[in-house]
């Protein structure tokens, strides 16, 4: 067997629309997606990393009380989450692939320390870096 | 737009997080462009709030008003210009969105503490390759801190009657 992290969660506001985002729009695919009552269990990764799942995870009952998870939903509707980063081959070529599917940039490619970057969130306010792979 | 989106009803509700994402949206923008003028309705109008709940609503949501937000914002672009750049000191205060040299400088040291050429040397002294940290963290982890308005900050500081070289922040 292979040890290491196999699965990191991200807080959306929905997981449809986080699920479209993931795997629509930055080109993810699901790994797991399964309901137990009111709870759904969402897992997506990168087609090159099958050893990795980003975790789609509402806040909410019954993981976690309502108060709480208001002050979840805030704090990612704030941008507040720890960073992100996805590295990829061409900055540039997936900046203009993903603005055209219509994800919402924070900074456009900007070259700099020998290599490229952009900024992008997810609909719920998650951050990301999106940086071109040092050759 | 879904649900209740004033969020300002009662201060000690949590804020609809749906405005919350709105007024991030704003904040994006100012990050991305903060060498552009950013007057109260421009910023409403990205959050689509009305001008009147806008700031009220930002500095609930970011803890400080948009204005001193934006300040941060450029003095820690024109910090890295300083540090990372060969541009001079004019230049860079065109650059970050200043309209005059003596206002840039003004508010620079207010912020700081630091003159820009004092930054710039001090700064280069004690540069180190910035290595595996993304570029927007360390940018992040370097802003100013500016908890009071400049204007506070320029009073406190105003009791001596020679610009302090060094101002020690005690917070």
């Amino acid at each position: 067997m292979s040890q290491g992290v196999e699965v990191v969660g991200l807080y959306v506001r929905d997981q449809d629309e986080a699920l479209e985002f993931y795997v629509g729009k930055v080109g993810f695919r699901v790994h797991t997606d399964v309901r137990n009552g009111g709870f759904r269990w969402l897992t997506v990764q990168h087609p090159d990393q099958p050893s990795f799942q980003l975790g789609l995870f509402v806040p909410g009952p019954p993981t976690m009380d309502e108060a709480t998870a208001q002050s979840v939903r805030a704090i990612v509707a704030k941008g507040a989450m720890p960073p992100l980063v996805l590295v990829v081959s061409d900055c540039r070529g997936a900046h203009k692939r993903m603005r055209e599917l219509g994800v919402e940039f924070t900074q456009e490619p900007v070259e700099r320390f020998g290599t490229v970057d952009a900024g992008f969130r997810d609909p719920s306010g998650n951050g990301w870096k999106l940086i071109q792979a040092r050759k | 737009m879904l649900g209740n989106c004033h969020g300002a009803a009662n201060s000690t509700l949590q804020p609809d997080p749906e405005l919350l994402r709105r007024l991030l949206r704003a904040k994006d923008r100012m990050d991305a462009a903060s060498h552009e003028d950013w007057p109260v309705r421009r910023l409403a109008k990205v959050s689509g709030v009305s001008a009147a709940h806008f700031a009220r609503s930002f500095k609930e949501a970011f803890g400080m008003p948009p204005h001193r937000y934006l300040l941060t914002r450029r003095i820690e672009r024109a910090a890295a210009l300083l540090r990372d750049t060969e541009m001079s000191i004019t230049e860079i205060a065109f650059h970050t969105g200043w309209g005059s040299l003596g206002t840039f400088g003004r508010t620079f040291r207010d912020v700081t503490g630091e003159n820009p050429a004092s930054l710039r040397t001090q700064e280069r002294a004690q540069s180190q390759e910035p290595g595996r940290v993304p570029h927007c963290v360390l940018a992040a982890a370097k802003r100013p801190h500016l908890k009071t308005a400049v204007s506070e900050k320029r009073r406190r500081t105003a009791p001596g009657t020679t610009r302090l070289r060094k101002t020690k922040e005690v917070s």
